[in-house]
């Protein structure tokens, strides 16, 4: 039975219904990658269309109510149903247990209730646009009193979001039971692969920060509906500490995002470079750091609205310094890349790409952290910019690394390696070109989240649109690239077309239903290689 | 929470079943609920740092007998949970389910308490957009918002408990739940414990402020 | 099977017997004035009672060292979260 690859498996239930139904993790990483790339190919369709009003000044194909209310769905939908679980959700779940040598996730049966949790929270959100009072302007946060007052379908939006919040937690509850309890035998904590150590500082961040904002939420909701006083200032209630609230949460969900793709990184250069990864022990150390230090720094999305000059100024301190952790980890994989034979196919070369994105993203972080500077800078162009080269250039172009690194296993299928170059190319050009100007149009004092802006912005505006095009047909040739590799006849049967040195490139292609005919006994790192081969 | 492996594989030599895997899971769904309650802990904490007289003087309308009564009730239900649970695994079934039908119905006294209690508070008019919440000050406004959605989501998570403890006792009764297979009755005292640990923290909370 | 908290009737009757006095102690002194340290003192109590809960009804005291770490994680995390907001709120309404 275990010869059966898990597409082919037939059980209990056949076609649509042996999927849906199924408890088996790898069925579950699949469904979650196809309900998330309709969503992320949505989200970058309202992405394109706020770029395309920013061609001219003044209104050009839309009006400041629809406006908002694509920032506000772009946010939200980006977020919360791709970048805070792409990568555990859709990877976690199909390789976390065949690297660590289990046949499965701890509980299977709550891992595809939780993908029930995600679809009928992204349902919910994309219901909220068509009855109630209409779609939501608040934008993602959510922020009271306006969240409070507006008219527009807030209450459903928000119980959407506390859904999926749901979600979150129980794959990370998952997540650290099974690398807690599930481990096959000789496969101690130092051996574990870092993807996995990414993962499990992950999954206590979802686990420990999550139901913060479900309260919050909780909270906008029954104020909205029963009037109670919590966050309203006509009721007593203090705006600030619900900037608190969310902020506990959605400053650590940056780290849910970028925790496991850094995990990748560790993976993807080791296995291009022909080299056992440099420092282990810190890379992994490092994602724990990052984790706790993550709790400690939400106050500097808070600078300019009034709180406590001292809580600023320890803020700012803090914030400081994550960037030691995330240094550790940029210097450990350089100096793996270091006198490595590095063999650049489409995975590492979008890691490459991540790495120079992700380091402009750090470094104009650290603008944004120290006080005066933010001043300045707050609420403009500039924080667009630093977040989105943080969490698309790094979070994004990292998920289409690791589509293109683990494609081959979970499909048995190859792509283009060509095309993929050029696509990736593409979309690190097209990147730059929509999102550096914007740190410019930040620093020349052009707020975010408005429909116009004054003539002396144009050149730079149209620059970033024009951008926007190129970067989206970057992403247009990346997919369909995929897509035609995916609707191939021929499958390719290489257990490990890369190299690879983790479990999951011992296991044949794709994998078989269980996994693992007879659990392996480990009995060296991850990323050593052996000397014959 | 995973007997899917166990029912599965009923009739094979080998049984795969993980209590302590099990038991792991439950405790970290635990502390999902001790950080949801503690977001509210967090507000009350900086609400009563700015209106600490306001909470005085609205504190002094509950009623602390009424508080005290339903803290006994529910340490009582406690006892009750983890002797079932003892009972059980000394192999003494009836007694483990009289034990546990005990702590059920402690539960569902705290239940009509807390209607009583918050019927009174209704009619009286403290309630969000009721009379008496107009003229009152800002400070007490906030603490019957605190006070009705903390009780009211502890008193939620009591019904969920009672849910829990039933489907237990139907387990206990059909053995299910046996002496040397009882980490779901474990489990499902945990959470009621915990349940209790949170009352622990909201009765002097909100009923011994004077 | 092990038998994994062999812990006989009489041990919980007991935690349970000093969880009610820590009540009554608890209202009892309510009814004092002790100003500024009513809170200290009520939270000090209801921490005793929630270790009594937690050590014995919960079994965490026979519990392997894992279980002991994660409720440290957890307890630490919360902690800070609690904390960092104060630092805002103690300077933005002084002296009160």
């Amino acid at each position: 039975m275990n010869e059966v690859s898990y597409l082919k498996y037939e059980g209990k239930h056949n076609g649509l219904a042996g999927w849906l139904l199924s408890t088996d993790h790898k069925r579950i990483g699949v469904m979650y990658l196809a309900a998330m790339i309709v969503f992320f190919l949505t989200a970058v369709v309202f992405g394109l269309l706020m770029k395309f009003e920013m061609l001219t000044p003044g209104r050009t194909i839309m009006g400041p109510q629809t406006y908002n209310t694509l920032f506000t769905l772009h946010g939200v939908m980006m977020i919360f149903l791709f970048i805070i679980p792409g990568l555990p959700a859709i990877f976690g779940n199909f390789f976390l247990p065949i690297m660590l040598g289990a046949k499965d996730v701890a509980f299977p049966r709550i891992n595809l209730l939780s993908w029930y949790f995600y679809i009928i929270g992204a349902l919910m959100i994309l219901a909220s646009l068509l009855f109630g009072g209409g779609p939501i302007d608040t934008g993602w946060t959510f922020y009271v009193p306006y969240s409070l007052r507006t008219g527009t379908n807030v209450t459903f939006a928000v119980f959407a979001a506390f859904v999926l919040g749901f979600s979150s937690i129980l794959t990370g509850l998952n997540f650290i039971t099974t690398i807690h309890r599930m481990r096959a035998p000789g496969m101690n904590w130092f051996r574990m692969p870092l993807f996995a150590w990414g993962l499990y500082a992950t999954a206590w961040i979802q686990l420990l920060a999550t139901p913060i904002l479900g309260i919050t939420l909780l909270l906008i909701m029954l104020e909205r509906i029963f009037g109670i006083g919590i966050f309203d200032p006509a009721l007593g209630g203090d705006p600030l500490l619900y900037q608190h609230m969310f902020w506990i949460y959605s400053h650590p969900a940056v780290y849910i995002m970028i925790l496991p793709a850094m995990g990748l990184v560790s993976e993807i250069i080791p296995t291009f470079s022909k080299k056992n990864i440099f420092g282990y022990g810190p890379i992994a150390m490092s994602s724990l750091a990052i984790a706790f230090v993550g709790y400690l720094v939400w106050g500097h999305h808070m600078f300019s609205t009034g709180i406590s000059d001292t809580s600023r100024a320890i803020f700012s301190l803090l914030t400081f310094l994550v960037a030691i952790p995330s240094g550790v980890k940029v210097f450990n994989w350089v100096a793996t890349l270091y006198k490595g034979s590095i063999d650049l196919r489409p995975p590492l070369l979008f890691v490459l790409i991540f790495i120079i994105l992700f380091s402009i993203g750090g470094l104009t972080g650290l603008v944004l952290g120290s006080l005066n500077t933010d001043i300045h800078l707050t609420d403009t162009y500039f924080v667009v910019a630093h977040f989105h080269y943080v969490m698309f250039g790094g979070m994004g172009t990292l998920f289409f690394a690791a589509l293109h690194y683990w494609f081959p296993k979970m499909f048995g299928k190859m792509y283009n390696e060509k095309i993929a170059a050029i696509g990736a190319w593409t979309f690190a050009i097209g990147f730059n070109v929509l999102y550096f100007p914007m740190f410019i149009l930040g620093y020349l004092g052009m707020p975010r989240r408005y429909y116009d802006y004054l003539p002396e912005f144009r050149n730079l505006h149209v620059i970033s649109t024009i951008g926007s095009w190129i970067m989206v047909t970057g992403i247009f040739i990346i997919v369909i690239n995929l897509l035609k590799g995916f609707l191939k006849k021929e499958m390719i049967t290489d257990i490990n077309p890369w190299g690879g040195t983790t479990l999951e490139w011992t296991v044949p292609t794709p994998p078989p239903v269980e996994n693992f005919d007879k659990i392996p006994v480990i009995t060296r790192g991850p990323y050593e290689r052996d000397e014959h081969k | 929470m995973d007997n899917e492996s166990v029912m599965e594989n009923k009739h094979t030599e080998h049984i795969h079943r993980d209590d302590v895997g099990s038991k792991m899971g439950m405790w970290l769904f635990l502390f999902t609920e001790l950080i949801l309650f503690g977001g509210m802990f967090i507000l009350y904490a900086g609400y009563r740092f700015m209106y600490a007289d306001s909470f005085r003087v609205a504190a002094m309308r509950l009623d602390t007998v009424v508080g005290t009564v339903n803290t006994i009730l529910l340490l009582t239900s406690s006892l009750t949970a983890v002797l079932s649970l003892a009972a059980i695994q000394k192999k003494q079934k009836l007694f483990s389910m009289y034990l546990l039908v005990f702590t059920i119905v402690c539960g569902g006294a705290f239940l009509i308490n807390k209607y009583f209690e918050w019927s009174t508070k209704i009619h009286h008019g403290f309630y969000p957009r009721g009379p008496e919440m107009a003229d009152l000050p800002d400070g007490e406004v906030v603490f019957y918002g605190l006070y009705y959605v903390m009780t009211g989501l502890h008193a939620l998570h009591v019904i969920v408990g009672m849910v829990f403890l039933t489907f237990m006792l139907v387990f206990v009764y059909k053995e299910k739940i046996t002496f040397d297979n009882s980490q779901k009755l474990e489990n499902a005292g945990l959470y009621w414990h915990l349940v209790d640990i949170i009352w622990i923290f909201l009765f002097p909370l909100f009923y011994l402020i004077h | 099977m092990e038998k994994t908290h062999s812990i006989n009737y009489g041990t919980y009757v007991l935690v349970w017997l000093g969880l009610v006095a820590l009540t009554t102690l608890t209202v009892a002194i309510a009814g004092l004035n002790l100003y500024s340290l009513t809170i200290i003192v009520a939270m000090a109590i209801a921490t005793t009672k929630s270790l009594l809960v937690a050590n014995y009804f919960m079994h965490v005291k026979s519990d392997s060292r894992v279980f002991k770490v994660f409720i440290v994680v957890c307890i630490v995390i919360f902690l800070t979260m609690i904390i960092l907001t104060f630092f805002d709120l103690i300077f933005r309404y002084p002296a009160k």
